[in-house]
């Protein structure tokens, strides 16, 4: 099946006044209808980068999409002039942030919010736009929905503002929606709650998701395919039941190790990785995760392996197979 | 490891934030029940556990028993003495006994003063080790977590946030206190800096005998860290047992859903399983519901529930849990 959403070996940089910060690095992935995308990694690994600049929503300058190409239904969106741009954003492409309470404006109403888009995109009146976001609210299950249409985002709790972020986003039925750590700032009965929904929405509208998050835990519920990113590059891709049956990147590996789990008790101690992230203003020659890497042999230190593609199964970018320690 | 010796013991612990109207003439017109009356143990070496959602009061619980709140009812027995009617000079000494971690690595440590400053600040405060000794003491902190001695007379904004928690924890050991409160120290900090926070505390804990009280929201982390886990459920202990008994023999309603909803990394397993899947959000601690607090959104609620507050009672020796059911 063609991919919706396809970003080609993207390069975004910020120029700030303390050098350039590599945030993006050749970055290429591709989201389907009808399936959710997981992207994992810590904070600064450029997963919120590389989506943002798909929505075409890094300020430049500081930032500069550097090179590479974002294809949305076969239509290049780099090449989309402002115009162009805005009539795909928010109607063909929607986004849901990490924290609902300062993604609201806080002096309009979450009905007026939501109805925003869709009278921008359909041109359809006042009337019409009210009564289409109260089934809205109703879908993504907000009670009395009739009433709560004029409440402000202050009156809503942090679990239904995400909930009313995802009617606002869903308002055009878009066919792309990212989801930018929608959880992270919620409780676990919360969480399931909004993973429940975001799963039941994208089945029922065939809508492709792009879910950002450092969980993996939440990758392990929600996600078809995960991309595992780490200073700006891709570093493991693979489906979800294989990814965590066979991490082959010593860093995916590593990550799964060091997470306790709810079900289980081990009174081993916890597996760390040593240090810590890389500075992407300054990136160390070679693989990025080789100063951490108990791995690492002489030619991760001098030349950064490239995402081996040559299965679209399961890909890794590291110069030593793990499972013999020795180089590919 | 843990003994059966009470370190900490917390009576009928309340702390209410009154809620004021008026500019001149304030007048109470309500209060935050932010805790409403716990009673637990925390026995010496022990790690507990304290877990529940944002706002059931698990923060304030932890510095109402450090009396960095005053509480508002009830008492907490250190070592035999009762912190709540103590003041002055002699708080000040029980102070050092007892430390805390907090949650932001970022503001929890004072931007404009050097790292040798922030760590020898508690020993200022107790007139501990003085000139040479107080730097040499320094020193050995850096070096017990595992930081360089060099970054002495550097200052806060030049380390990552696991190397903050690392000062933060540092700081919190200068005063050689036997019981810490470590209030989510590892959640501002990213997955692979998590796990070797953890060790350090493991490690410090073995090696000096501490006790810890872990408030925390990752129930995975809790499980891997503490001996015993108290949940709370807007400002009261719903639920209170050894580690492996609550997580494998869950009986409060609340722990059950709570522990089915933490995601396991393994997509076939976390995929299989039945979760309990609460409607609604935590209601507000400002105005509780009457009876069980848990009722309205409780999947087995029955009609006492709304009407009589649940006993808090021991069911299996060690397993204390407060429901009407079972």
């Amino acid at each position: 099946m063609d991919p919706v959403l396809e970003l080609i070996n993207l390069v975004v940089h910020f120029h700030t006044q303390d050098g350039i910060v590599y945030a993006v690095n050749g970055v290429s992935y591709a989201a389907e209808a009808g399936k959710t995308l997981g992207i994992v990694g810590e904070s600064g690994c450029g997963k919120s980068v590389s989506v943002l600049s798909a929505m075409r929503l890094i300020p430049e300058p500081p930032g500069k999409i550097v090179a590479g190409e974002i294809f949305y239904q076969g239509q290049d969106l780099l090449k989309l002039d402002k115009a162009g741009m805005q009539d795909i954003r928010g109607k063909e492409m929607a986004m849901i942030f990490q924290d609902p309470m300062t993604s609201f404006n806080p002096v309009l109403t979450i009905g007026h919010q939501i109805s925003e888009s869709s009278i921008v995109h359909f041109g359809i009146g006042q009337k019409e736009a009210r009564q289409r976001s109260v089934e809205l609210l109703e879908l993504v299950g907000i009670p009395q929905a009739v009433d709560r249409f004029d409440d402000y985002p202050h009156q809503f709790s942090g679990g239904m503002r995400q909930r009313a972020m995802i009617a606002m986003a869903l308002s055009c039925n878009p066919s792309v929606l990212i989801a930018d750590e929608p959880t992270t700032a919620l409780d676990v009965t919360i969480q399931a709650q909004i993973v429940d929904l975001i799963k039941d929405l994208s089945e029922r509208f065939d809508m492709a998701i792009i879910w950002i998050t450092h969980d993996l835990g939440v990758i392990a519920e929600i996600a078809d395919r995960v991309v595992v990113m780490y200073a700006g590059y891709v570093v493991e891709e693979a489906d979800v039941f294989d990814l965590f049956e066979n991490p082959s990147h010593p860093y995916t590996l590593a990550l799964l190790k060091s997470l306790p789990r709810v079900d289980t008790y081990s009174s081993e101690k916890l597996a760390t990785i040593p240090g810590s992230p890389p500075d992407c203003l300054s990136l160390p020659p070679g693989c990025p995760f080789a100063p951490r890497c108990v791995y690492a042999v002489d030619q991760c230190r001098h030349e950064n392996p490239p995402l081996d593609q040559s299965s679209f199964e399961h890909q890794i970018a590291c110069w030593v197979d793990i499972t013999t320690g020795r180089e590919r | 490891m843990s003994s059966n010796q009470v370190l900490v013991k917390v009576e009928q612990l309340k702390k209410h934030f009154p809620i004021t109207q008026g500019i001149i003439i304030q007048r109470q017109v309500g209060a935050v029940r932010a805790v409403d009356d716990i009673t637990f143990d925390i026995y010496k070496g022990e790690t507990l556990g304290m877990v529940g959602e944002s706002g059931c009061g698990k923060t304030t619980a932890g510095r109402t028993i450090l009396q960095l709140y005053r509480p508002t009812e009830g008492k907490v027995i250190y070592d035999g003495v009762d912190l709540t009617t103590t003041k002055g000079e002699t708080l000040r000494k029980m102070r050092r006994r007892m430390q805390m971690i907090f949650q932001d690595p970022y503001a929890s440590l004072n931007p404009r003063w050097t790292i040798s400053r922030i760590i020898s600040e508690p020993m200022r405060v107790h007139k501990l080790n003085s000139g040479k000794a107080r730097l040499e003491r320094v020193k050995e902190l850096l070096d017990l977590v595992q930081l360089n001695t060099l970054y002495l007379n550097r200052y806060p904004h030049e380390f990552s946030g696991g190397q903050r928690q690392r000062i933060g924890i540092a700081r919190a050991l200068a005063s050689d206190p036997e019981f810490i409160v470590c209030d989510e120290p590892i959640s501002a900090l990213d997955v692979s800096i998590q796990a070797q926070v953890v060790n350090l505390l493991e490690d410090l804990q073995n090696r000096f005998g501490l006790t810890y009280l872990f408030i925390a929201h990752d129930l995975s982390m809790v499980r891997h860290i503490c001996n015993r886990v108290a949940v709370m459920y807007l400002g009261v202990i719903v639920e209170l047992a050894s580690r492996d008994e609550l997580y494998d023999n869950p009986l409060h309603p609340y722990t059950q859903a709570l522990l089915s909803a933490v995601p396991i990394p393994d997509p076939k397993e976390t995929r299989a399983r039945q979760r309990i899947i609460l409607t609604g959000d935590p209601p507000s601690p400002i105005d509780p519901p009457r009876g069980c607090r848990f009722h309205p959104r409780c999947p087995i609620v029955k009609d006492l529930c709304s009407e009589q507050v649940p006993e808090w009672r021991e069911i299996l020796p060690g397993h204390w849990v407060a429901c009407h059911e079972g």
